[in-house]
């Protein structure tokens, strides 16, 4: 999603490092222009690194945020996105390439926490279950029932009632 | 009456301990602060967070703020250093390879002789040697060009000094990406007992009292916020307080393992804690004095002096200008803000705010303006010692 919306911002050769082991030989090889990188990502300082170890043999990088545009930068870090520019590069060259993954990184991530949350809520409705067909059997309750046992014993102990129905799947797998 | 909130970053490392003490244990609440405390990926997104605003102030190393109010970095920014969070913490190790090869050549491995380790490393490795540090400015590459750089190793020709998060040092090593690391604790002993490294010294065995972790904020905030300044200050001084006494020893290493920050095993901040190594796949452990310091010996005071010498060091080494090095070092080390703050506290405050370093090879009492005032051990391997004011 966000090489395609990068590619509408112009005419770029990509390319995507999805490993980080060897990620300065990766980076070397391909002797990139600009580098993007998610804000989030651990191997960020690996990038930095290599930002400050370049000798004049090299090509010299410069973290994008070169403090010239602050709200560019800002806007950039608050989308969660970074870049290191190798130094000299046209302001006009990068500029549409920076806005382009901000935009695709703010989208990115509205999704990811989209996805995140439904899967949070799937998992506790699982766990819900599996803890209401236990009483259910233990206790000869209707499925109802038993729901209505979790809830109020959440309540009771002031707990969420995945909390609860965790507590009970987990002894029940113990006591297997 | 709510709470002044102060959302403050760090890296989950064990020194992140005093922040994550000050928070849970209640210190900061009863300073009337609610220290909101965020973990990062990296310390170049702790350091863009924090001079973005985004966050009011972060657990950095203690060389970050010098660069960065030095001009130096992917950043640069001023900013100040308000306490010494930690002192020492680091290890140094080598692949296991190369772990033989200087046993071989005679070395008696004893975690004390950064002569004799340091003198083994060089004339054992294939040169450039390659050695994995967790950030361009850190305590860690200091210390390694420090101790290489005196026993005749020539950076950069001789030494190639590679960044890698302490996450990924062991993956790298075991890669061969790099022949050694020096890297904070808990990640040097869980490399060893993966069996991808051995240990091969302490940092503390090349400057026995090196600043490690400081806790910092942008420059003008602490002037900007005095009340806040303050009590976050006080905050995390108690909380170091509380955390070095050993009976409080296991209960810290629960809280801080646990999810919200380090997430891994109470075992192995309590070994660090306790002042504990794991030296090899054997399972090894040995006990390091000074591994990791919180409190002690005024530990937490921003020694001016600390400040030049790490300044001193990153001028000399990227050729910037020593003069104007050594006048960044005397005002972003806040010990006029330590000094305004801690009073009343019963913290220990020295009569000067610059010391020699590396002049003590014994625990000494001090003259203090408040409080009954230690200064431990802090030589150099090579017995130098800093005066800031030559």
């Amino acid at each position: 999603m966000i090489v395609d919306g990068l590619r509408e911002a112009g005419d770029f050769e990509l390319s995507v490092i999805g490993d980080v082991t060897g990620l300065a030989r990766q980076v070397a090889a391909f002797n990139p222009d600009l580098v993007l990188v998610d804000l989030e990502n651990p191997s960020r300082d690996i990038l930095e690194g290599l930002a400050h170890a370049s000798t004049p043999m090299e090509r010299p990088v410069a973290i994008f945020v070169d403090r010239s545009d602050d709200e560019l930068t800002k806007s950039a870090i608050e989308a969660g996105v970074s870049a290191y520019v190798v130094a000299g590069l046209q302001k006009d060259r990068i500029k549409p390439v920076i806005d382009a993954a901000i935009a695709r990184f703010q989208m990115f991530s509205r999704i990811r926490k989209e996805l995140d949350a439904t899967k949070a809520a799937l998992a506790e409705r699982k766990l819900i279950d599996r803890a209401k067909g236990l009483v259910m059997s233990a206790r000869g309750l209707s499925e109802e029932e038993a729901y209505a046992l979790l809830r109020k014993t959440a309540m009771d102990q002031g707990k969420k009632m995945s909390e609860v129905a965790e507590a009970l799947v987990t002894a029940a797998d113990l006591l297997k | 009456m709510s709470l002044r909130r102060i959302d403050c970053g760090f890296i989950p490392l064990v020194d992140s301990a005093p922040l994550v003490i000050a928070r849970e244990l209640g210190f900061a609440t009863e300073e009337g602060i609610e220290l909101a405390l965020h973990k990062e990926p990296s310390w170049s997104s702790l350091r863009d967070k924090l001079v973005m605003g985004r966050l009011d102030a972060a657990h950095l190393l203690a060389p970050v703020p010098l660069a960065m109010s030095m001009g130096l970095g992917g950043m640069p920014a001023p900013l100040d250093a308000l306490s010494i969070l930690s002192i020492n913490g680091t290890v140094i190790g080598v692949s296991p390879a190369l772990a033989q090869k200087m046993r071989d050549a005679g070395l008696e491995a004893d975690l004390t002789d950064a002569n004799a380790v340091g003198k083994a490393l060089i004339s054992q490795a294939q040169l450039p040697l390659t050695v994995g540090v967790p950030f361009p400015f850190s305590m860690h590459a200091e210390l390694l060009y420090y101790w290489l750089g005196a026993l005749g190793l020539q950076a950069p020709q001789q030494l190639n000094v590679r960044t890698v998060p302490p996450p990924l040092m062991a993956d790298a090593i075991a890669a061969g990406e790099i022949d050694a690391f020096c890297v904070g604790e808990p990640w040097g002993s869980l490399a060893a007992q993966r069996g991808v490294a051995e240990l091969v010294l302490p940092g503390c065995a090349i400057w026995r009292f090196a600043p490690e972790k400081v806790l910092s904020v942008r420059r003008g905030w602490a002037e900007r916020e005095v009340e806040a300044t303050a009590a976050l200050m006080r905050s995390v001084w108690r909380a170091a307080k509380w955390l070095v006494d050993p009976s409080h020893q296991m209960a810290a290493a629960e809280i801080v393992a646990s999810e919200p920050y380090l997430n891994i095993a109470p075992e192995a901040v309590e070994r660090t804690l306790g002042q504990s190594v794991v030296v090899d796949r054997s399972g090894l452990v040995r006990t390091v004095p000074g591994l990791i310091e919180f409190f002690d010996c005024a530990a937490t005071f921003p020694w001016r002096s600390q400040a030049a010498w790490i300044a001193v060091r990153l001028a000399t080494r990227l050729g910037a200008d020593r003069g104007d090095a050594l006048s960044v070092a005397r005002t972003c080390f806040r010990a006029d803000l330590y000094r305004d703050h801690m009073k009343g506290l019963g913290a220990a405050l020295p009569s000067a705010s610059e010391k020699l370093e590396g002049g003590l090879s014994e625990r000494i009492a001090v003259a203090a303006v408040q409080g009954e005032m230690h200064l431990g051990p802090d030589r150099f391997f090579d017995g130098n010692v800093f005066d800031p004011t030559v």
